[in-house]
């Protein structure tokens, strides 16, 4: 079987002050469909970078990457927002979530650039609602949720399109401890209910233990084994 | 009590330069139009008092506010012109100017439309009463002939007045022979020409004003009464000064109310863009106001230190419409006067007072546009000001 | 759909700052229709102006008058139906500031000016007495003028205290005439310049010429015009139209000034509405660039920050657009008769509109562009 993500010779490298700073070096990684993949290392490891580069929100100078059988590197910006839209679902740490729309809509934020009617739209909102176990919070805001139920509706945001893989970018880094059990317990059942593709950036040994895989980086270059700390 | 150091201030203003530079510009705009209208009033007052000499009388008829109203008959003339408080001049002269003035149309440059320009009848006598106004270029009229000379704004705003050119009215051709300056006063915007020749040509008999110089000038009361009491008269007499100055009451009033109500509707735009720029001031650094205040800074502190970035913004928006509207000295400024139906041309002055109070009206706009957002900033709560963090 | 609830949504976020820019708005648009308006009533005069009517008047300006021999000879010009007589009075009522025009005018004069409405008894009244005047509605009203008051006015030109005794009021056919003036016999002015030494009688102003085809006016004023040409008084005869706008030309820097200061007000009002979508668009940055990751394309970020910054111009200059009428018969008030005719025009609000637009659209030009273009992977670094 074709993997989701297939990544060869990937290298990327950043302007800082008029120096280059190479940040991935010669990348070769593949990543199975309905696999759960943790991508660790440490601050300035190039794990962010490799995730937005598979996300599709950053262009590596480089290499070859696949994503879903697509080499999205030679895609215009117009032409990746669209893929955007249809197969990667997003994670922040901080949400993000529009602070004017209610949990209701920014879940169906990604539903209008689809083709589907106000009423095929509601109803899968409201599905995805109960899927996060927020149906009684929809008309809130987000000032209004607590940081674990805001992360909450951004899962719900990022699956409801039905995307080809989910992105999430340090999911826990800003929640509790029972929050941030509860999302993550959260996105293994969307792996092993859905078998959503998904890769996550974490900085955090105890979160990393959920997924299904695990990947080390290290000043731009992938190990083989985790470092010795 | 410890200040937050201005150099802080400062470097806030600079690190969001966009929106220091958008409100800034709102001020100086607004500033830039206050400025104007008071350099506006400055030049109009300037030119019209400079028209008239300290010692100068004007006489005209009783009733008439300005020389092209009045009349003075040759007989009338002659019993001011003998009263013993005229001054006595080189080769025993009496120092009076008996002079016929009316409109004429002359076509402005540039549109080709008529405007009314006063023409002066004078003599030698009227040149040295008025020490300001000298030949500029080619030579004086010669009395007895259709030779005219005009004043600098008109040789530089009128079709035809160049030294050599001939205007035509009053059935006659006259020759331009030279161009007088005024030194910035109202006869700049004049035409003068040979009295007894102008009013050959407008078929008058009488003279429109006069001219004179008092021996002294503690003497003027006596002689303003004397001319007022005379039965054989129907004239009054004014400080040439005051006549001229009193001629400038409408247009200035107009300048005035019309300019100084502009700058204050306007400002309330400017003072709500300081207003905006300042509440986001304070809301993107809450975070920093409340590690001021744990370090100890007090509450007036926060206050000043954010009234002081709204002042800073108010002088730097009045600074730089201060130096737009200083390009308006180069200006000048051209209108038919309400009172006397004739076009005056004037510049933009701006004196050390306009300064002061132009820089006072852009730091008070600042600190409108400061105060509530201060007040804000000073009321936050320490805890919760660091919370946002 | 989607985008119209954010833009409305993010319009309402800093409640303060789009309040105070829609008031600043409101205000501008307000002070540029009243400023375009005042430009329009300096040209009121003109623009009520006949163009059936010529004024004959001496060529070589308004202050010096033309004789009366000279109505039967402009009489007998070919399509000239009636001549009347006008001469300025420019008495003061009062006081200087209280300004209005007096015309001592001839019996016929009300025959050329129809819009003139005056009732037929009034006219018999006013006709009767030597003394008598005839005064516009706009005028009685300001003074409060009526029928049998003494007007008195101290002469300028012809100096003297003169009293006047009101005969009748005169309406304007519609709101557009202009009757803010007192109207007098001319033989009574004549009879007392006969009196006085040194004044000479039988002159005339100007006359009010009446021709019997409009497009013949410029050949009809040539023929007037040749008949005196090289005599001691030349005339110079012109539409009643082309003579009220040489007036207002002889202004025309201050109308100049007036109609760039209003311009102005829309610079700094640009200013301030470009700050307050440049602020917000900065502060938004991360929630664009997370659109952006979802999905959205640079256009639908444009169309967010264009869409927000022309709901707070539609509100602003709506208001302000509202509001322009209340505040123009407010400021006709204030302005005692200083013009009579201040009515905002169709063009003034289409103006407005136009400039509220341009504000809107301008002020979100940068700010859009910013927004759309930024990187997605920075944007959603950016905090606040």
């Amino acid at each position: 079987m074709q993997p989701v993500v297939e990544i060869r010779n990937l290298a990327k490298s950043y302007r800082r002050g008029g120096q280059i700073v190479p940040v991935l070096t010669d990348i070769t990684l593949d990543i199975q469909r309905g696999e759960f993949t943790a991508l660790m290392g440490p601050s300035g490891s190039g794990k962010s970078t490799l995730l937005n580069l598979i996300a599709g929100i950053d262009k590596p100078d480089s290499g070859h990457l696949r994503v879903g059988g697509l080499d999205i590197t030679a895609l215009g910006e117009g032409e990746l927002a669209d893929w955007r839209s249809r197969n990667v679902g997003f994670i922040f740490q901080f949400y993000n979530l529009m602070p004017v729309l209610s949990a209701f809509e920014n879940i169906e934020l990604p539903l209008t650039l689809t083709r589907l009617s106000r009423a095929e739209r509601r109803e899968r909102v409201e599905l995805t609602l109960s899927l996060v176990g927020l149906s009684d919070r929809k008309d809130h805001y987000p000032s209004e949720l607590s940081g674990g139920q805001q992360q909450r509706v951004a899962i719900a945001r990022a699956v409801i399109a039905d995307p080809v893989l989910i992105v999430a970018d340090e999911p826990t880094g800003d929640l509790d401890r029972q929050s941030a059990a509860d999302i993550l317990a959260m996105l293994q059942r969307l792996n092993a209910e859905l078998s959503t593709t998904i890769i996550m950036v974490t900085h955090d040994a105890h979160a990393a233990r959920t997924a299904r895989r695990l990947i080390y980086l290290d000043k731009g270059e992938l190990m083989l084994e985790p470092p010795t700390i | 009590m410890m200040g937050v150091p201005l150099n802080y201030i400062a470097r806030n203003l600079w690190s969001r330069r966009l929106t220091t530079l958008l409100t800034a510009g709102g001020l100086a705009l607004v500033v830039f139009v206050f400025a104007t209208v008071l350099m506006m009033d400055e030049g109009l007052k300037r030119t019209l008092v400079t028209t008239g000499e300290l010692d100068n009388a004007v006489i005209i008829r009783k009733g008439a506010e300005t020389e092209i109203q009045s009349g003075i008959a040759r007989d009338q003339a002659g019993i001011i012109e003998m009263h013993p408080a005229v001054a006595i001049g080189a080769q025993g002269r009496r120092m009076v100017s008996k002079e016929t003035v009316v409109l004429i149309s002359l076509l402005r440059q540039g549109d080709n439309k008529p405007s009314n320009v006063v023409i002066r009848g004078t003599s030698d006598m009227g040149f040295l009463l008025r020490p300001q106004v000298r030949i500029k270029a080619g030579r004086l009229f010669h009395p007895g002939t259709s030779e005219v000379i005009v004043g600098s704004s008109i040789a530089a705003r009128f079709n035809d007045t160049g030294i050599g050119q001939r205007l035509r009215f009053a059935q006659r051709e006259w020759t331009v022979v030279g161009v007088f300056d005024a030194g910035g006063s109202g006869f700049d915007s004049e035409v003068w020409g040979d009295a007894d020749q102008l009013m050959q040509a407008f078929r008058r008999n009488a003279y429109s004003a006069m001219v004179v110089r008092l021996a002294d000038s503690s003497r003027f009361e006596a002689f303003r009464a004397d001319v007022g009491e005379d039965p054989r008269l129907a004239q009054e007499m004014k400080p040439e000064q005051t006549f001229y100055s009193d001629q400038s009451k409408a247009l200035s009033t107009f300048i005035n109310v019309l300019g100084l109500t502009l700058s204050v509707i306007f400002s309330i735009g400017a003072m709500i863009g300081a207003m905006i720029t300042m509440y986001a001031s304070v809301a993107s650094r809450v975070g920093e106001i409340g590690t001021l205040r744990a370090l100890g800074f007090r509450r007036g502190a926060v206050l000043w230190a954010f009234l002081a970035e709204a002042l800073l913004l108010g002088i730097v928006g009045g600074v730089a419409g201060l130096a737009l509207a200083a390009l308006m000295q180069l200006a000048s400024f051209s209108t038919i006067n309400f009172q006397t139906f004739a076009d005056l041309s004037f510049r933009f002055i701006l004196t050390p007072g306009i300064v002061v109070r132009t820089l006072l009206f852009a730091v008070i706009m600042g600190f409108v546009g400061g105060f509530l957002p201060a007040f804000r900033a000073a009321r936050l709560n320490i805890v919760d000001a660091l919370r946002a963090v | 759909m989607h985008a119209l609830k954010l833009i409305t949504r993010n319009a309402l976020r800093h409640k303060i700052r789009s309040g105070l820019t829609v008031f600043g708005l409101l205000i501008a648009v307000l002070a540029y229709g009243l400023l375009q308006t005042v430009v329009d009533a300096w040209y009121a005069g003109a623009d009520a102006a006949s163009k059936t009517r010529l004024i004959t008047r001496s060529a070589i300006s308004l202050a010096f008058q033309l004789p009366l021999s000279y109505e039967s000879r402009i009489r007998a010009v070919e399509g000239v139906t009636t001549v009347a007589r006008s001469t300025w009075f420019g008495g003061i009522y009062k006081e200087p500031k209280n300004f209005f025009p007096q015309f001592a005018v001839s019996a016929n004069y009300l025959d050329l000016y129809a819009e003139f409405v005056t009732p037929e008894a009034d006219r018999q009244a006013w006709l009767r007495d030597r003394r008598g005047a005839l005064v516009g509605r706009q005028l009685a009203d300001q003074y409060g003028f009526k029928v049998g008051d003494v007007v008195p006015l101290r002469g300028t030109i012809y100096s003297g205290d003169w009293q006047f005794v009101v005969r009748g009021i005169f309406d304007g056919a519609d709101e557009t005439k202009i009757t803010r003036q007192m109207l007098f016999h001319w033989a009574y002015l004549n009879e007392w310049q006969r009196t006085r030494p040194g004044r000479r009688a039988d002159q005339v102003g100007v006359y009010i010429v009446g021709i019997d085809a409009p497009e013949r006016a410029a050949a009809i004023s040539r023929a007037v015009d040749a008949q005196f040409a090289n005599s001691t008084a030349e005339t110079l005869t012109e539409t009643e139209q082309a003579f009220q706008l040489s007036f207002v030309s002889m202004s025309n820097e201050i109308i100049a000034a007036i109609r760039v200061v209003s311009y102005v007000v829309i610079l700094i009002i640009l200013a301030v509405m470009a700050n307050t979508m440049a602020m917000s668009a900065r502060e938004r940055t991360a929630e664009y660039a997370t659109l952006k990751a979802l999905g959205f394309g640079p256009g639908y970020i444009a169309v967010l920050i264009l869409g927000e910054s022309l709901a707070i111009c539609a509100v602003g200059g709506g208001l302000g657009l509202w509001l322009t009428p209340y505040a123009a018969a407010g400021f006709k008030q204030a302005a005692g008769g200083l013009f009579p005719i201040f009515a905002v025009s169709q063009t003034t609000l289409m103006a407005q509109v136009l400039c509220a637009a341009a504000v809107g659209i301008v002020a979100a030009i940068v700010p859009a562009l910013q927004a759309s273009r930024v990187r997605i992977v920075e944007g959603l670094r950016a905090v606040g």
